[in-house]
């Protein structure tokens, strides 16, 4: 037994100086190889009595197991010293540069798509049209007769035409796709159309081209109450607070009655507060639809009625998210479009909010 | 439209505030613009009393002054040559802000020439009240002290302005205000009747219309023995106050009536007048006018004649021939109705711009013609003396407007307001209306917007009140939703996204370029030209919305911002028909070199192509089985550029590095990459399956097995034949081709490439033998073979 012990502490104190792999391995094989130490004294075995094999066979499985565990633990060791070794030059800079900036949305576009997605709640499909208009379409169905005054109230973007045709408009406002939609499709209608407007002015207020979104409810018994209802929800909706509203009559020859809608807002140093404070702001003109424009679609006034409403989205936009100048909104300045722009990623819609 | 608060009280018996005014207008439909009260910039001013004024001891000009204010008495030095003793001044007290001379005073006493002064004596001027300069305000010695100088005055009067709407003409007198003021409760309406003014002798002008409908009546009377001179001190406050000029008795008394009574006049010398006056159309004939300057009328305009020819615009500007003047003894009052179009045909073709022609246009009462007379008549013989003569009546009055049949339900319905007939009788009869006992509702004659039961309807729910309109959110709509938004839209939206995390940020420009930019760009052509342009860099609708973008990169560039990268989804223009205007994606990069301590990454044509398939894959266009081919625009590079079409017709995209002259043309430096992407032409998804399930997943159990080939192709060759040569060679087997090397040089001839491909084999049955493999391999040459490669040796 004595021998065991001794062969044991021989191969440990070699195994605990082995500085490299492959004097690790000579050490293992020259115990555990096939011709190793361990295996010759295991054959000595053979010659024992069977007493002295109950003693010696399991001390010599033992002292065989231990040294393989030792060179295991020790392989182990020198790997991991290795590697350590090797990584001490593996080193890059941390704080290099990587990546490029994923560019912006317009917040014109944002603005869109979260009424969209608060009209889409209340059942309002999103609806296109020309941007290049007939009188018939820009006016004449909306019930501005030729020649009247309340054509001034919109400075039109004619185009040219030949002699004796009639010239084309830039539309003045989104309301020609009511036309549209009312002449081809049947009640009940539940639309919003956003778009590109025109008008021929330019001021700090006025660009010559602005969006407007346009809202058409076609259908019976929707009466001026819902009108209120849903412009209501839609602010508070859309400001992402409760909002305090006015409705003022107001006159648009295309409804009947007719309205406008204010919101409560202070100001805060430079910023505009929508919701709350003393003062009234005018966002949006709507009403009931009047009986000229629904016969004017082929619809019977009689049987369906229904509202409308309009606003500008460029200014809901200035309103809602500070910036400061509208006609900034249309001149592609990087910075400005880096600034006041929305993150790619953000897809508005009502489980995650809007912005 | 301007009015003062002591005016609309002349037609409303009230006490109330500004405030609570302008809150009832506001509430009643009457947009409030603006209210000015002059007294506010004068509360710091006071009426004072100098007590003494003694020559300045160290100054010819200079007085000193004792003064009692309501400050106490002050001793305050004066360059005023009119200073002295005993008289009533306009005092301002330290630390005043003087509004004629723009600074203010200073808040403690200051030393003039040694002798201390505290607070001033203020001149018209500088009060902002007048051009009287050169000495301090001589008041009225009997003022009282202390007494605000606004009220003494009589200057504590606001100004409202506010909004008329089209359709209703009749606000533009303040009579009518206050008829809606007092309908909503704010007092009670009190207009004077008109008496009926006989006259004492025949009207010495004949007076005829030839024209019934441009002028279907003219009122006429002559007054005689009439003296023209400066009106009555009231009268031009009065006007004074809303911002017109007061001229002489005759014109302000027609000013007044216009806003008093939205009955625009017109006063002529009769000693000016030869023969008659005959209305009809002009037949080009000039003559100077009264806003001094000269119009000629044509057939379509409505003339005033005499004998000797025009007079004047009729309901638009009259002449000098026949204006009255201090001389004017015998006058003919005009009191007519003209046809709103005719007026607004004429005004709009010579821009010419009036009260009464702002009046005409939208139609005046024409239930006030001979009221009107009267009025005018009234006022002359009150102001200017003279004898009235009878009436003439050329023309016929206009009839009323129709009554209409009012069915009360139809409040209820368009409203959802629960009324009484009682109340609704009640609005309807305050603001004029005559409502008969079946509801047959007769409109009044300044009331000709009413034409049906929604007119009747918005005047009760104005006057009854928005506020009191119950909210009531909208109904759903019964069954399932659908998704509300259209398959562009939601393309489009994707794509936009794609873009910006491709890192281009989206801009919106205007739709409208300069015609030789679009010129440059495919379009351009006359008829897409703007009649009136915003300004002349703006007159043309746009083929494309590059041009913005690059104008919008190079304003960067000069600021100090290169390497701008926009895109844009928007409307461009290849006519003027509904079926001609398409939704592009246009986006550009320009190429300043960015320099990075990994190295360069360049961007060139085909980032733009990225950017393009990046735009088109988020789409759920099949961008593998695009066929590629050349923009016919000539604004690309023309080696430098690509298409991606679906057959021969349907184009999805061009892209690739814009041509330099183009470029230049804009005034563009350097090179820029661009593309346009045409969402609408993308094939809509197959109709709707029964579901949305994705077919099964086939995942097969043998390994992929790769091949690499370098094949020699002529330069002119695309790498994208190749590519599409060799995944065609088994469409079973071949699950992907892709591209590693691009080599000329050594070993290559010249004018040609090698392109070396690796290609993935997929068994989905057994493991490729080497047989199966040398198959595929034999099939994939001779498919490359066909397409202009050789294997390369």
């Amino acid at each position: 037994m004595s021998d065991i012990t001794a062969v044991k502490d021989k191969y440990a104190a070699q195994i605990q100086s082995a500085d490299e792999l492959r004097a690790l391995d000579d050490i293992r094989v020259a115990a555990l190889g096939k011709k190793g130490e361990i295996g010759k004294m295991m054959q000595g075995l053979g010659k024992m009595s069977i007493d002295e094999k109950k003693v010696m066979g399991p001390a010599l499985n033992g002292l065989k197991n231990d040294i393989a565990a030792m060179v295991e633990a020790k392989k182990e060791a020198l790997e991991n010293a290795a590697l350590d070794a090797a990584l001490v030059s593996e080193t890059m800079d941390m704080s290099l540069p990587v990546g490029a900036p994923a560019g912006t949305l317009h917040p014109v576009q944002q603005v869109m798509e979260e009424m969209a997605v608060i009209f889409s709640d209340m059942g309002f499909s999103v609806a296109e049209g020309p941007d290049i208009e007939d009188d018939f379409h820009n006016f004449t169905a909306l019930n501005f007769p030729p020649g009247h005054p309340a054509r001034d109230m919109h400075d039109t973007f004619f185009m040219t035409a030949e002699e004796g045709e009639e010239k084309k408009v830039l539309r003045t406002h989104t309301s020609p796709v009511q036309i549209r939609t009312m002449i081809n499709e049947k009640p009940p209608i539940r639309i919003i159309a956003p778009g590109r407007t025109y008008r021929c002015d330019s001021d700090q207020t006025h660009t010559p081209m602005f969006h407007q979104v346009e809202g058409l409810v076609i259908d019976k018994g929707i009466h001026m109450g819902h009108l209120k209802g849903v412009l209501m929800d839609f602010v508070s909706a859309f400001f992402e607070t409760d909002v305090d509203v006015q409705f003022r009559p107001h006159h648009f020859p295309f409804t009947e009655p007719s309205a406008e809608m204010d919101v409560r807002y202070e100001r805060v140093g430079s910023a505009i507060k929508i919701g709350q404070g003393e003062k009234w702001m005018e966002i949006l003109g709507c009403g009931m639809v009047h009986p000229n424009v629904l016969r004017a679609c082929g619809v019977d006034p009689d049987e369906y009625q229904g509202f409308a409403f309009g606003m500008g989205v460029d200014r809901l936009a200035m309103l809602k998210y500070g910036m400061p100048d509208l006609r900034d909104m249309f001149a592609g300045d990087s910075r400005w479009l880096t600034h006041y722009g929305f993150n790619p990623l953000l897809q508005a819609n009502l489980a995650t909010g809007l912005s | 439209m301007k009015f003062t608060l002591s005016w609309l009280k002349e037609h409303l018996e009230t006490d109330a505030t500004i405030d609570q005014v302008v809150e009832a207008m506001t509430l009643a439909g009457l947009e409030v613009e603006e209210v000015e009260n002059p007294a506010e910039k004068l509360s710091a001013f006071s009426v004072a009393k100098v007590l003494t004024a003694e020559k300045h001891p160290d100054a010819d000009k200079l007085r000193v002054c004792t003064v009692e204010t309501r400050d106490g008495v002050k001793t305050i030095v004066c360059g005023a040559p009119n200073a002295r003793a005993d008289m009533t001044v306009a005092y301002a007290p330290m630390g005043a802000y003087i509004p004629g001379a723009d600074f203010s005073l200073d808040k403690k006493p200051r030393k003039i020439r040694g002798v201390e002064s505290s607070g001033m004596m203020c001149s018209g001027a500088e009060l902002d009240l007048g051009e009287d300069a050169d000495g301090i305000m001589d008041l009225d010695s009997a003022l009282e002290m202390g007494t605000p100088l606004a009220d003494a005055l009589n200057l504590n009067d606001p100004v409202i302005d506010f909004e008329v709407t089209p359709n209703r003409p009749d606000w533009l007198g303040v009579d009518s205000i206050a008829r809606d003021l007092a309908a909503v409760g704010l007092g009670t309406l009190k207009t004077k009747p008109i008496e009926s003014i006989k006259g004492s002798f025949p009207c010495p002008v004949a007076i005829k219309t030839e024209v019934p409908e441009a002028c279907p009546t003219f009122v006429g009377r002559v007054v005689k023995g009439v003296k023209n001179g400066p009106s009555p001190q009231w009268l031009q406050d009065q006007l004074k106050a809303i911002g017109l000029r007061p001229i002489s008795a005759l014109v302000d008394i027609t000013n007044f009536i216009t806003y008093d009574r939205a009955r625009p006049l017109h006063f002529y010398d009769v000693a000016k007048l030869k023969g008659g006056i005959t209305v009809r159309m002009g037949k080009d004939e000039t003559f100077e006018a009264l806003d001094d300057k000269s119009y000629t009328a044509k057939d379509g305009d409505v003339a005033i004649t005499d004998e000797s020819g025009i007079l004047g615009l009729g309901g638009i500007v009259g002449g000098t021939t026949t204006g009255c003047d201090e001389g004017t003894t015998d006058i003919l009052i005009e009191c007519a109705y003209f046809d709103p179009l005719t007026i607004r045909r004429t005004a709009k073709r010579l821009g010419v711009n009036s009260d009464a022609k702002y009046r005409f246009e939208r139609g005046v009462d024409t239930g006030f013609l001979l009221g009107g007379m009267d009025l005018a008549t009234q006022m002359v013989l009150d102001i200017c003396g003279g004898k009235p003569s009878e009436v003439v009546i050329a023309g016929d009055i206009p009839t009323p407007p129709p009554s209409i049949k009012f069915d009360t339900a139809l409040n209820k319905r368009l409203t959802g307001l629960d009324m009484d007939d009682g109340a609704m009788r009640k609005i309807l009869t305050d603001l004029g209306f005559n409502v008969g006992k079946d509801w047959s509702v007769e409109v009044p004659t300044w009331r000709r917007d009413a034409t049906k039961g929604a007119d009747l309807v918005e005047e009760i729910v104005r006057i009854h009140g928005y506020h009191n309109l119950e909210a009531v959110s909208l109904p759903p709509l019964p069954g399932r939703r659908e998704p509300t938004a259209t398959v562009t839209q939601n393309r489009t939206r994707l794509a936009r996204r794609a873009l910006a995390g491709r890192g281009l940020s989206e801009a919106i420009t205007w739709s409208f370029v300069l015609q030789d930019h679009a010129k440059l760009f495919g379009g351009g052509a006359d008829t897409m030209l703007l009649d009136n342009p915003i300004s002349s860099d703006l007159n043309c609708m746009r083929p494309t919305a590059l041009i913005h973008l690059l104008l919008a990169g190079q304003r960067n560039a000069d600021k100090g911002y290169p390497r701008a990268a926009q895109f844009e989804l928007g409307p461009v223009y290849g006519g003027t028909q509904p079926n001609e205007q398409a939704l592009a994606l246009a986006g550009m990069r320009r190429t300043e070199t960015e320099r990075h301590w990994a190295g360069e990454c360049p961007v060139d044509a085909l980032s733009a192509k990225a950017d393009a398939l990046a735009a088109l894959e988020a789409m759920g266009a099949n961008v593998a089985n695009l066929q590629m081919s050349k923009p016919t625009g000539d604004y690309w590079h023309p080696g430098r550029c690509g298409r991606l079409q679906m057959g021969p017709k349907n184009i999805l995209a061009d892209f690739g590095e814009l041509h330099p002259r183009a470029l230049k043309a804009l005034g563009i430096e350097g090179r820029v990459i661009a593309f346009e992407v045409w969402p609408e032409n993308i094939p809509a998804p197959k109709k709707k399956k029964a579901s949305k399930a994705k077919s099964a997943l086939a995942l097969s159990d043998f390994m992929p097995v790769h091949r690499d080939f370098a094949f020699i192709v002529a330069d002119n060759v695309a790498a994208g034949t190749i590519l599409k040569a060799a995944q065609g060679a088994d469409k079973q087997l071949i699950s992907n081709v892709s591209l590693f090397d691009v080599y000329q040089g050594k070993g290559v001839e010249d004018g040609h490439k090698s392109l070396a491909i690796d290609v993935t084999l997929s068994p989905k049955d057994a493991t490729l033998t080497d047989k199966d493999i040398e198959a595929v391999s034999d099939k994939i040459i001779a498919s490359v073979m066909k397409a202009g490669g050789r294997l390369r040796a």
